[in-house]
């Protein structure tokens, strides 16, 4: 357990708040109890605060990060998937003079690793000189042999590089790891700011930070100035894993920031030698890709033959120079931590300097000597594999093994030395976080990132900083729980400008629609408006039923639910024996197990939002939170719900709906990723309207006022057909209105005339003279209903039945769905036509002596 | 003696290849065993992009090739003309102990050494390590045997111990089932003679080639009877590199044709690739090795 020394001296409410931990540095605190100076500012005004003001804010920015959707995914945990971001108010604070240090540091560094990379892929001199033990580079699963003598433009391999740094009991900082294959975080950095400065606004303004975003311009320049061809505007593209990478929300925030197009490999083909990316209006070339996926895993036909997330030929349009993968591939065989210990005599012999910032001491077990050392220490130490991904051991600590365990270890060490590094565990620093209203120590690590610039490289004044669950936390982790800061480096001169966090303009012509929505994109695009729709129109189903149900004697008539109730039969499709009772069915619906309740529908809602969340803007996804929250209303809370409870939620949801709805028609360009929306919502609503007209007519107690009653509700039309008869609804009037009237937004017909409108403007890109077959269903349609004559299919057969009607509207269904099919086919298959295991693994094989 | 060597895949795929990406390791490389004097590849459909005078990280000879258009098979064709160089062999007692070799790759002296140290790690096809594999190695090296001599007799081993099934494994066959089960083809005795020889710290590679086969007496040699064939190829210092083939117990010298070698089979696949589309297909491969006089 860590000791509590003593208290320090702090000014204001935080006198008696904060302890310093035994034997390790404070960030903020000296170890004679003084504050250090260059956080006095920051404590000043968080003293000034009134009391509970600094909570109230904090709150604020909590729902800010749930709604704004800042997730991490974690790993094996069935409900890990977008856990929420854990971010803390207070950030860490670091003067300007130190943080010149730092940065001249981790400069070398990179340059150092990019050199090092550019030997490995080129003469690999350092090999032979004895510099580098052939193990760590032959052996490592990211050192990828088709690269070699493949040189990235202007000899750059390391783009984007990121580095764990922490500081030790003395001050002293120390690189604890480096990240330079896809690194991660400088999004959430980002983030991060984004929202302590808006919570703490004032704070910046009196004490001037050095702003994150010129950083990411930076980056942009570099990326920019690698395209093989097209620099004034070449096309950039972010790959990423996809959706269940523990970090694909940055890629998506990244990806907006920096106005490139976020990609997964199944968006991109190699055809001619270059790389083009499938949109909608055919394939568009690509001019440079910034990779979130592992190096070995981006081309299945010269890496990694088992890659799902690879892109067939990737590697020789590389080698062909049509296209710039940054980090160039095969970045990650100087990430992992077996070069540490060599990196001294490297960077002697690579740069003629010392290395100035340390890395935590490490002993690489191939050699006989450390090996020995390593096994003699092992209390002292912490044990990991040299190479990433070889038997995915976690690092152990040394004194916290069993006696069985330990000699398991010494024997592995004994047996394949070459496997194992060892790292002494420097006790980190500890920084304060905001806890219950007061300022609480934590142990701390900062990753900082860097940026190719100019011919040498850029840092982030700041940087992503992670602290330990607890007081004594020994593992610095967001995968264990630990949470995260926002970094401030103090602006050197008070009188700058202060510039906040906010997005540059990319410097692009001019352009109005774009047609660059890959096809995959679009598909998720129309999936998200119909189960927007299906939401509504299910809630508001069920508010029709319960509302029946609950209260004779309130809102409607007890006589109004048995249609409804059949209505609701056939969305949920209850086994038989419940079929007659309302709760039995209400039951079902609210069920989140149930794969049709409205759980599920929201929760293809919410998935389908985040496979696009880099195409919607920040109020919609908020709205789609609420709209998340409001279904979880529902059925939360330990007590049974009332018949009333569940009315007021479900009014709650299809106000959430309703608002995610008005944000999509109004909010969203008219784009095409608007355009594909719409399709989905407007499709899904013809096809519900049609199944409750069917359904209406099965119903056993034929169609009279009741019946009418409750078709006009869920269709959201009373007031529409009381404004224009006057009279209590007959059958005619109503079928007219929900089916053929073209005026109101709730028809049939004023949904295929949209459908119609966006048929035709998807088709003009294909520049052809004939009707597409979609255009052609949607011409079909109109002119069914046009010319319907609804005086003659209201009239009743002679037994009473409505056969004409139902053969019509069996017709108008099956026209429906082969729209549907058809809008699938002509523009999502690209998508859904995905490439198959590479042949060489696929087959039986050769037969072969 | 100098070959004639025709190598004819043919893809039939039940639905159309819309897109395919293929890598070929087709064309015999030239080194001091062996001259190639001519190689040529034909791909049909013709291609709509095709990369053949390219060197692979071992110096292989390496083909890319893009076909774009739909198509339902694929016929890749490579005919060379090979001469091969037989070497004489040391004699087995002269060669060093198999412990001063794994000692020199690991001390590393030299660009010579390193170029055979990258061999003496694991690959994706071959981890070691393997106890089971460890202790089937310790039988044909104990201290002081020269490493040639236990060459030679794990050689002879494999050859003894295993029964050639191709029925047995397929290349999803992990080595520790090959042998625990004491079967498989060409290419699982030479991953295993491999990993064997690199758990003892002994730099081994994987060669693709052919052999030269023989009709039973009395027969005509059928058209496109003859297979691909793998063996492996070991460092002995002071000579180089000595290929040993553990299907056939022997060292190959004179009928065995080189393509090319690598950690693994995964380096060195003669034929390697991502098809869209095509659903299930079937593959047919004929070998013909033809000597000339």
């Amino acid at each position: 357990m860590e000791q509590v020394a003593e208290q320090g001296a702090l000014p204001g409410a935080f006198r008696l708040g904060y302890p310093l931990l035994r034997g390790r540095w404070d960030e903020m605190v000296a170890t004679d109890g003084t504050l250090r100076p260059h956080w006095e500012s920051f404590i000043e005004s968080l003293s000034a605060l009134p009391s509970h003001e600094m909570e109230r804010r904090w709150e604020g920015s909590q729902r800010l990060i749930r709604e704004n959707g800042v997730t991490y995914n974690v790993y094996g945990d069935p409900r890990g998937l977008d856990r929420p971001w854990q971010l803390d108010p207070v950030p860490l604070v670091l003067s300007a003079v130190e943080w010149r240090a730092i940065e001249t540091a981790l400069i070398q560094r990179a340059s150092l690793l990019d050199k090092i990379l550019a030997d490995l892929y080129g003469p690999q001199d350092l090999l032979a000189e004895g510099l580098i033990p052939p193990a760590l580079a032959f052996a490592h699963p990211a050192y990828l042999r088709p690269l070699r003598h493949v040189t990235p433009p202007g000899g750059v391999h390391l783009h984007l590089y990121a580095v764990d740094i922490a500081r030790d009991a003395e001050g002293k900082w120390w690189v604890m790891a480096d990240r330079c294959e896809a690194p991660s975080g400088a999004g959430y950095a980002l983030e991060n700011r984004v929202i302590v400065a808006r919570t703490l606004s004032d704070m910046m303004r009196t004490h001037p930070v050095e702003p994150l975003t010129p950083f990411f311009q930076k980056l942009r320049d570099t990326l920019m100035t690698l395209s093989p061809r097209n620099r004034e505007a070449p096309r950039t593209v972010l790959l990423t894993p996809g959706p269940y990478n523990e970090t694909y929300f940055e890629h998506a925030y990244l990806a907006r920031h920096l106005g490139y197009t976020l990609v997964e490999s199944e968006d991109l083909t190699v055809r001619d030698g270059r790389v083009f990316l499938k949109t909608l209006d055919g394939l568009q070339p690509v001019d440079v890709i910034l990779r979130r996926t592992d190096g070995s895993f981006c081309d299945p036909v010269e890496l990694r033959g088992d890659s799902a997330l690879g892109i067939a030929g990737l590697v020789q349009a590389v080698r062909a120079g049509s296209v710039v993968v940054a980090n160039a591939l095969g970045s990650g065989v100087v990430e992992g931590g077996g070069l540490a210990p060599f990196l001294p005599r490297l960077c002697r012999r690579l740069l003629g300097e010392e290395l100035t910032m340390q890395s935590v001491r490490t002993w690489w077990c191939g050699g006989d000597k450390e090996r020995d050392y390593v096994i003699a220490n092992l209390d002292k130490l912490v044990i990991k594999p040299a190479l990433p991904g070889n038997g995915r051991m976690t690092p152990q600590f040394g004194d916290r093994l069993s006696t069985a365990k330990r000699a398991e270890l010494t024997d592995h060490l004994r047996r394949r030395p070459s496997d194992f590094l060892a790292q002494e565990r420097p006790k980190l620093s500890s920084a304060p976080v905001w806890e219950k209203g007061m300022l609480d120590p934590r142990p701390m690590m900062l990753r900082v990132f860097l940026t190719a610039h100019d011919g040498g490289y850029a840092v982030m004044p700041g940087g992503l900083t992670r602290m330990a669950a607890e007081r004594s936390g020994a593992m610095v982790s967001m995968q264990q729980g630990g949470g995260s800061k926002d970094t401030w480096v103090l602006a050197e001169k008070h009188d700058r400008p202060i510039t906040t966090a906010k997005s540059f303009i990319p410097p692009v012509k001019l352009v109005r629609g774009s047609l660059d929505l890959p096809s995959r994109v679009a598909d998720n695009l129309f999936w998200f408006g119909r189960y927007v729709e299906r939401t509504e129109d299910v809630t508001r189903l069920l508010r029709t039923a319960l509302s029946r149900a609950g209260n004779a004697a309130g809102l409607g008539a007890a006589e109004e639910l048995p249609l409804a109730l059949e209505l609701l039969r056939r969305v949920f499709r209850p086994p038989q024996a419940q079929s007659s009772e309302v709760a039995a069915i209400a039951r079902m619906a609210f069920d989140p197990a149930h794969t049709i309740g409205l759980h599920a529908t929201v929760e293809r809602v919410s998935r389908m939002a985040s496979l696009v969340r880099d195409r919607l803007s920040a109020d919609t996804w908020r709205a789609v939170s609420r709209l998340v929250q409001a279904v979880g209303g529902v059925s939360g809370g330990d007590k049974r719900p009332t018949i009333e409870d569940k009315l007021a939620a479900l009014n709650d949801v299809v106000l959430a709906g309703e608002a995610l709805s008005g944000l999509a028609m109004e909010n969203m360009t008219r784009g095409l990723s608007w355009r594909f929306v719409d399709i989905g919502r407007r499709l899904e609503r013809a096809l519900h309207v049609v199944d409750m007209l069917s359904g209406a007519l099965a119903h056993e107690d034929g169609i009279n006022g009741p019946e009418l009653d409750v078709l006009l509700e869920i269709s959201d039309s009373t007031i529409t057909f009381r404004s224009r008869y006057l009279s209590a609804p007959q059958f005619a009037p109503v079928l007219d209105l929900l089916l053929a009237d073209e005026s109101n937004p709730r028809s049939l017909a004023f949904q295929i005339a949209a459908l119609g409108g966006h048929m035709d403007h998807l088709a003009a890109t294909r520049r052809t003279v004939f009707y597409g077959p979609e255009q052609r269903l949607t011409i079909w349609l109109t002119g069914a209903l046009r010319t319907a004559d609804i005086m003659t299919l209201c009239r009743p057969d002679e037994d009473g039945d409505h056969r004409n009607l139902e053969g019509f509207l069996e017709v108008l269904r099956s026209k429906l769905w082969e729209l549907s099919e058809t809008v699938t086919r002509e523009y999502f298959t690209h998508a859904v036509s995905r490439s198959s295991a590479p042949t060489s693994l696929r087959d039986a094989r050769e037969q072969l002596p | 003696m100098m070959f004639r060597v025709r190598h004819l895949t043919t893809y039939s795929y039940v639905e159309p290849v819309l897109m395919a990406h293929h890598q070929a390791h087709l064309a015999p490389r030239s080194f001091d065993g062996q001259i190639c004097h001519r190689t040529a590849l034909r791909v049909t459909p013709i291609p709509a992009a095709l990369d053949d005078d390219g060197l692979d990280y071992f110096g292989n000879h390496v083909a890319f090739f893009t076909l774009q258009d739909p198509h339902r098979t694929l016929t890749v064709e490579a005919v060379s003309k090979v001469e091969v160089i037989p070497r004489s062999l040391p004699a087995p007692g002269e060669t060093p102990p198999w412990e001063s070799v794994a000692e020199m790759l690991r001390r590393l002296a030299g660009p010579v050494v390193l170029e055979a140290s990258e061999f003496t790690f694991d690959s994706p096809f071959i981890p070691c390590g393997d106890p089971a594999v460890i202790a089937y190695a310790r039988a044909s090296f104990p201290p002081d045997q020269p490493i040639l001599a236990g060459l030679l007799d794990l050689t002879h081993r494999i050859y003894d111990d295993f029964t050639y099934d191709p029925a047995a494994t397929n290349l999803a066959t992990p080595l520790s089932r090959v042998l625990a089960e004491r079967r498989g083809v060409c290419q699982d005795f030479a991953h295993l003679a491999i990993a064997c020889l690199r758990s003892l710290g002994l730099a081994a590679r994987y060669v693709s080639g052919y052999l030269l086969t023989k009709p039973p007496p009395g027969k005509k040699k059928l058209k496109g009877s003859d297979a691909s064939h793998a063996w492996l190829s070991a460092w002995v210092p002071g000579f180089g590199w000595i290929d040993i083939d553990p299907t056939n117990s022997c060292i190959p010298g004179g009928e065995h044709v080189t393509t090319a070698w690598g950690r693994d089979y995964g380096d060195v696949s003669p034929l390697r690739g991502v098809v869209l589309g095509g659903g299930d297909h079937t593959l047919k491969v004929a070998v013909d090795v033809e000597p000339l006089t």
